[in-house]
């Protein structure tokens, strides 16, 4: 019965893509809707070839193939996205790698946000959807709840990130850093959301363990955090139904404090409280060891949501905001820094009394580096919230090596020792292919993050040097092309830096193939029965 | 400006303290007696159901 309401659905969703499709006033949003039309006819077709068919009883296994995909996809986008940063970051060295025959498409200005979403939302959104389904599981003991609500969770992130990559190309973006998708994907962003909120919560409340373990209080803030960041800070208008432009509802300092409430707990709660879901998980798991101090890690969660919240406005130092506004989002930034390190300390500690696992484990390396840029990047950001360093590193390329050591060293690293730790399992496996390969990675992407760090924080300070400086008379002494001209050498390296991380990326995509291709079948407790 | 106004100083007065209360009673709670022995079963939860669900209820231990 449910096939045929399935299969109405998709139907109605194909027709109107088409029709939309025909009717459409511009380009991206002709495109768009030929994908929605392709993606819903191929749902149809795969609908009513397994309609009817006898459905299992599952509930006493896992639901592992989502988790599968899930770290197919984060490899794949992560490697997309890590390409697409090489490749700006070299146009940047070398502007004349932005081609006269690919203007308009494949320029810096569009690449840009093509990059930033890849990375945040196509690696660390596998990463984070991957991760959740495997924790909320495992630690509730529980199938995850919905049936195959899984799959079109994933099926559905898979396709808003299509949409939202062809639409920037060709030129459908909301202008808003980090929520760039336009209207009719911010919708279905929103519907496949609430059915992630759904398929985790409803495991959360068939769990078979007495608590809840604390990696799922993170994972779970980041969903209803990013869901209420989501629809504030895209409310809009669109101006025809058959168009992807809208009129945002806000207007002047007010659109650009939402924006930046949204942009900054974007980072606070995507990018910090879900990845830390992870560290509460797969470290002690990888470590064989319980985290340091539970507690601690009550604390730390609850402080992290209390605080995070307000730290927004340092996006918006010396502009139209009041000046209240900004000084509070400079205070709870400054504040932030302590429950930031409570969760370093507590993720670093959990390897108390076995330490020695650094030598002989590089996935513990992984962990640990990850954990290490972590609390880097968490005392640099409340640094760079002071008014008068912000007044020195705003608007400069500080800002970029920042965000880059956050995100290629925790958000990154972290990602990656999770892969390493999930793959074997997750197809079985009774070990990863190469070490040796797992520690070159290791070291390609540290080089590489110590490249991009160091040399942003060259130019970034170099550049904020120059426009601040002025002759005896006042007159400023720099015209911005001057900066941009000192510039080049820093930018080289940054390139260089990108492409060191990128290859260990490919390292990482080669040796988990070949873990899964082969290495032998474990013996698991299917085949043997345990001494009970 | 009424309602901004008013929003202004509820949320630097009252709701401040509010919220403050909550953290600083939440941290107290963490802290309670009787709470490591929940802590310590509950860090140490993520070493079991590793490859399926558990098949009955919660207050049954793994052998």
């Amino acid at each position: 019965m449910w096939d045929y309401f399935k299969l109405i659905g998709l139907g109605l969703v194909a027709v109107l893509a088409a029709i939309a499709a025909n009717y459409a006033r511009d380009l991206a949003y002709q495109v768009n809707a030929i994908t929605m039309m392709l993606a819903a006819g191929i749902a149809f077709l795969y609908v009513l070839r397994t309609a009817g068919d006898p459905r299992p009883n599952l509930q006493h296994e896992y639901f592992d193939g989502v988790i599968r995909a899930g770290a197919i996809a984060t490899a794949f986008w992560g490697v997309v996205g890590f390409l697409v940063g090489v490749v700006i970051a070299t146009q940047l060295a070398f502007p004349q790698l932005n081609f006269e025959f690919l203007q308009g498409y494949g320029n810096f200005g569009r690449l840009r946000p093509l990059h930033t979403s890849a990375v945040v939302f196509a690696f660390g959104g596998n990463a984070l959807i991957m991760s959740s389904f495997y924790i909320v599981q495992r630690t509730s003991a529980a199938r995850l709840f919905g049936g195959s609500l899984g799959w079109f969770v994933f099926w559905g992130w898979q396709l808003v990130i299509v949409l939202a990559a062809t639409g920037y190309v060709l030129g459908a973006t909301q202008g808003k850093e980090y929520a760039e998708p336009v209207w009719y994907v911010d919708i279905l962003i929103t519907v496949v959301w609430v059915a992630f909120l759904i398929a985790f919560m409803g495991t959360l409340f068939k769990r078979k363990e007495p608590h809840i373990y604390v990696a799922n209080w993170f994972l779970l803030s980041m969903i209803l955090t990013v869901a209420m960041l989501h629809l504030v800070n895209n409310a809009a208008i669109p101006v025809s139904i058959f168009g992807s432009a809208q009129v945002q509802l806000y207007a002047g300092v007010q659109d650009a404090m939402v924006q930046w409430w949204y942009g900054h707990n974007a980072v606070g709660f995507f990018l910090t409280a879900g990845f830390l879901g992870m560290m509460y998980y797969f470290v002690p798991k990888q470590a064989e060891r319980p985290v340091y101090s539970y507690k601690l890690s009550i604390i730390h969660f609850w402080a992290l949501i209390f605080l995070y919240i307000w730290a927004g406005p340092h996006h918006l130092h010396y502009t139209a905001l009041p000046d209240w506004a900004s000084t509070l989002g400079m205070v709870f930034s400054v504040i932030l820094w302590m429950p930031s390190w409570g969760g370093m300390i507590n993720g670093l500690m959990t390897l108390s009394g076995a330490w020695d696992k650094l030598r002989t484990d590089p996935i513990i390396r992984m962990m640990v580096v990850s954990i290490g840029f972590y609390g880097m990047s968490t005392f640099e950001g409340p640094m760079m919230s002071i008014k008068a360093v912000n007044s020195l590193s705003h608007y400069t390329d500080w800002t970029i090596g920042h965000v880059h050591s956050g995100a290629l060293g925790w958000n990154g690293m972290i990602t990656f020792g999770v892969l390493y730790y999930l793959v074997p399992r997750l197809w079985n496996r009774e070990r990863l292919y190469s070490l040796s390969l797992v520690s070159w990675h290791f070291w390609l992407a540290t080089i590489g993050i110590v490249l991009y760090a160091s040399s942003m924080w060259v130019t970034g300070i170099m550049e904020g040097l120059m426009w601040r400086e002025v002759d005896a008379n006042g007159f400023l002494v720099n015209a911005f092309a001057d900066t941009v001209k000192a510039k080049f050498p820093m930018y080289v390296v940054r390139a260089l830096g990108g492409g060191l991380f990128l290859t260990g990326a490919l390292i990482m995509c080669y040796n988990l193939w070949m873990t899964v291709r082969a290495q032998p079948q474990r013996v698991t407790r299917h085949s043997a029965v345990p001494a009970e | 400006m009424e309602t901004y106004s008013f929003l202004r100083n509820l949320a630097d007065s009252w709701f401040l303290l509010a919220m403050m209360l909550g953290f600083l009673g939440l941290c107290v709670w963490a802290f309670r007696p009787g709470s490591r022995k929940t802590h310590d079963e509950l860090a140490n939860s993520i070493f079991r159901n590793d490859d399926r669900p558990a098949e009955a209820n919660p207050a049954k231990k793994e052998a």
